[in-house]
C-alpha cells in the first residue's frame, strides 16, 4: 500500500475501449489502433508462431500525454515498433492523425525515440542532428538554429562537438531525444525516454514531456517505472503478456478509496508502553505505523498522551503499483498465455 | 531524390572516418615496391608488369571493400539499431537502400581514382615516356568501378534477407560464378544431354557476366579497347545493378527489424 492522492472515477475496461471504436461518435484520437496483432516465426524451421502483440484497440487522444506501461517482454516496444513501421502487424490496422501508419509523408509530423538508442558513432551530436533534421527539408539556417536550440535543451551544448563514441548511456538517450523533437512534431512516441538516465536527467526528462504537453503536442510514452506515469501522464494503458489489460487515467485505475490512515510521529528518551508502538516501524526517533480509520483518533489521543510529537497524517491509498502488479501475477498464473500455435 | 542524396553523403563521411580509404597506403606502398624491383628484374617488360600488377590490385582491394562493406551497409545498421530513428522520419526504405548503395559507389570512385592515379606515378617512374595507349588503363578502371558497383548491389541484396556471414559468402561465390558465366556458355570436350546444356546455358545468362568488365589483356598489351565495348557493358552493368536493387528493395521494404 501507498499513500496516494488523486481524483476519484472508475476504471475503463478495455471491452468498453473497444466497444467505443466502433461507435462512430467518438473523436479522432492523434493515435488509433485498431485490432493490432504481431506474430513472430520461431524454431527451427521457423514453422511455430509466438504472438507478442494480441489483438491491440487503443486510443490516444489529441493533446494527451499516454503512459504505455508493462513488464519487459509485455509488448510495448513491439507497439510501438509497429506504429514507426520498423515491423509489420501480422493483423491490425493503426493510424496516426488520421493517416495510416504506412503514409511516409505523415511521418513527418511524428518523432520518436527508440529504446536504447545509438547513432552513428562517428558523428558529433550536432552533426546527427543536422542529419535527421535534413529529412525534414529544413533550410540551412533554420536547421542550424533548430539544432543549436535543441542541444542547449537537452544539455549537450558543451559536448556537441565531440563523437558520439565517447558519450555515456545518458548521453546517447540525450540525443535520442532531441532528434525525436527536433521538428516539432505533433505527435512524439517514446520508448523508456527515462532509461540510463541519472535523477537529474530523468527530471529534465520529465521537464521536457511536460513541455511538450503545454505546446499542445500528444506524447505517447512507454515505461516500467510507474513513479514516473503517475507523474506526467493524464491516461495509461497496461499491457502485460502481449495484452491490454487496463486504460484509464492513473486515479482512475486504481480503487482509490482509503484502506486505512498512517501516522508519522517522533518519540524521544524512554519508550511509553504504548499497545499500537508493536506494530510500528521505527527509524531513529520517528515512527510509522499504521492502522484502521476508526482507530485513528483514539491513536492520536494516547500518542499526545505519551507526549509523541505528531509529524504527518495520511490517508493509505493503492497505488499504480499494486494495480500493476495485481495485473502481471494474473497473467502469471495462465501458462503459455503467449504461445498460440506450433506445426 | 534528396532524402537519397543525404544517406548517401553520410554514407561516404562513415567510410572516411572508418579509415577504409587507408588502403590507399597499402596500396601505394605495394606499388612502389613493384616499380623498384621491376626496374631491376625484368627487360622490356615493365610497363606490362606494373599495370598487370596496379590493375590486378585495383581490382582486388576494391572487390574487397565492395564485398565486405557492400554486406555491412544495412546488416551493421539493423544489428546497430541506427536506422531505427532514421527510418521512423519521411523516409522511404528504397530510399535508404539507394543512398547506401550510392554512397559505397561513391567511396569506391574515390578509392579507385587515387588508386589509377598511383598506377599512372608508378608507370611513368618506370617507362620515363608516355604511349598513347595507356590511355586505355583508364577504360580498364572505369571498367573495374563498374563491376564494384554490381558487386556491391549483389552484396546489399544478400544482406536484406540473410546474415552477414552467409551474405559474404553468397556475394563471394557469385562473383566467381559471374567470372565463370562465359565458360558455361561454351562448354567444350564434356558429354552432356543437350537438355543440361540448354540449362547451364540459361544459367550462364542469368549469372552477372563479370568477364564484361575485364579488359586487362588487351590494355597490357597495347591493344585498344573500342568505344562500344565500353558502352555495352556500361548498359549491362547498369541494367543488371537497377534490377539487383529493385530485388533488394523489395526485400527490405516488408523486413522486420530487430
Amino acid at each position: 500500500m501507498g499513500v496516494a492522492g488523486c481524483a476519484h472515477g472508475s476504471a475503463a475496461p478495455v471491452d468498453e475501449v473497444r466497444w467505443l471504436f466502433k461507435n462512430k461518435g467518438m473523436p479522432q484520437g492523434a493515435i488509433e489502433i485498431e485490432n493490432l496483432s504481431k506474430e513472430y516465426p520461431y524454431g527451427f524451421l521457423n514453422l511455430k508462431r509466438r504472438k507478442s502483440l494480441e489483438d491491440l484497440t487503443m486510443q490516444v487522444e489529441d493533446g494527451e500525454v499516454f503512459g504505455f506501461l508493462g513488464p519487459n517482454g509485455a509488448g510495448k516496444s513491439t507497439t510501438i515498433k509497429l506504429l514507426m513501421r520498423l515491423i509489420f502487424p501480422t493483423a491490425g490496422t493503426a493510424r496516426i492523425l488520421g493517416k495510416s501508419i504506412d503514409d511516409v509523408a505523415m511521418h513527418a509530423s511524428i518523432g520518436y525515440l527508440p529504446e536504447q538508442p545509438y547513432f552513428y558513432d562517428y558523428l558529433t551530436a550536432y552533426e546527427v542532428l543536422d542529419y535527421f533534421a535534413r529529412f525534414h527539408n529544413l533550410k540551412a539556417n533554420e536547421r542550424a538554429a533548430r539544432v543549436e536550440a535543441m542541444l542547449k535543451k537537452v544539455g549537450l551544448d558543451s559536448a556537441k562537438k565531440i563523437q558520439l563514441r565517447k558519450y555515456s548511456k545518458g548521453m546517447l538517450q540525450r540525443v535520442g531525444l532531441a532528434q525525436a523533437i527536433l521538428h516539432e512534431p505533433k505527435v512524439v512516441v517514446l520508448d523508456e525516454p527515462m532509461s540510463g538516465l541519472d535523477p537529474l536527467g530523468r527530471r529534465e526528462v520529465r521537464d521536457i514531456i511536460q513541455e511538450l504537453k503545454r505546446e499542445g503536442r500528444t506524447v505517447l510514452f512507454s515505461t516500467h517505472v510507474l513513479s514516473d506515469a503517475e507523474m506526467l501522464c493524464d491516461r495509461v494503458g497496461v499491457i502485460v503478456g502481449g495484452k491490454l489489460r487496463g486504460i484509464g487515467a492513473p486515479g482512475e485505475l486504481v480503487d482509490m478509496k482509503a484502506q486505512g490512515m498512517e501516522i508519522l510521529f517522533e518519540l524521544s528518551g524512554a519508550v511509553p508502553n504504548l499497545p499500537l508502538l508493536t506494530n510500528a516501524t521505527r527509524t531513529g526517533d520517528r515512527y510509522r505505523v499504521q492502522l484502521p480509520e476508526g482507530e485513528l483518533y483514539a491513536a492520536l489521543d494516547a500518542l499526545k498522551a505519551a507526549g509523541a510529537r505528531i509529524l504527518s497524517v495520511a490517508q493509505i491509498k493503492p497505488t499504480l503499483e499494486e494495480y500493476f502488479m495485481h495485473l502481471v501475477e494474473a497473467d502469471r498464473a495462465q501458462p503459455s498465455a503467449i504461445e498460440v500455435s506450433g506445426k | 531524390m534528396r532524402n537519397v542524396q543525404t544517406v548517401a553523403a553520410n554514407t561516404f563521411r562513415e567510410a572516411v572516418r572508418d579509415r577504409v580509404l587507408y588502403n590507399l597506403v597499402f596500396f601505394a606502398l605495394m606499388m612502389i615496391g613493384a616499380a623498384i624491383l621491376v626496374g631491376q628484374i625484368s627487360i622490356g617488360i615493365e610497363r606490362d608488369v606494373i599495370i598487370s600488377l596496379g590493375l590486378t590490385a585495383i581490382s582486388v582491394i576494391g572487390i574487397f571493400i565492395a564485398i565486405f562493406l557492400g554486406v555491412a551497409l544495412v546488416s551493421k545498421e539493423m544489428d546497430k539499431r541506427t536506422l531505427y530513428a532514421l527510418l521512423a522520419k519521411p523516409v522511404k526504405r528504397w530510399e535508404f537502400l539507394l543512398g547506401k548503395f550510392a554512397g559505397l559507389v561513391m567511396t569506391l570512385t574515390v578509392n579507385t581514382a587515387a588508386m589509377a592515379a598511383g598506377l599512372y606515378i608508378a608507370l611513368w617512374s618506370v617507362t620515363r615516356a608516355w604511349q598513347s595507349s595507356d590511355i586505355y588503363i583508364l577504360a580498364a578502371v572505369y571498367l573495374i568501378l563498374l563491376k564494384l558497383a554490381l558487386i556491391v548491389a549483389l552484396a546489399l541484396l544478400f544482406s536484406c534477407f540473410t546474415t552477414p556471414f552467409l551474405a559474404i559468402l553468397f556475394t563471394a561465390g557469385m562473383y566467381v560464378a559471374g567470372l565463370l558465366a562465359g565458360d558455361l556458355r561454351t562448354v567444350h570436350g564434356v558429354e552432356l544431354d543437350p537438355g543440361t546444356l540448354q540449362w547451364m546455358r540459361g544459367i550462364s545468362y542469368l549469372l552477372p557476366n563479370f568477364e564484361n568488365f575485364n579488359v586487362m589483356g588487351a590494355v597490357v598489351h597495347e591493344r585498344s579497347v573500342p568505344v562500344a565495348f565500353v558502352w555495352q557493358a556500361t548498359l549491362y552493368a547498369l541494367l543488371y545493378t537497377a534490377i539487383v536493387l529493385t530485388g533488394a528493395a523489395i526485400v527490405f521494404s516488408r523486413r522486420n527489424l530487430k
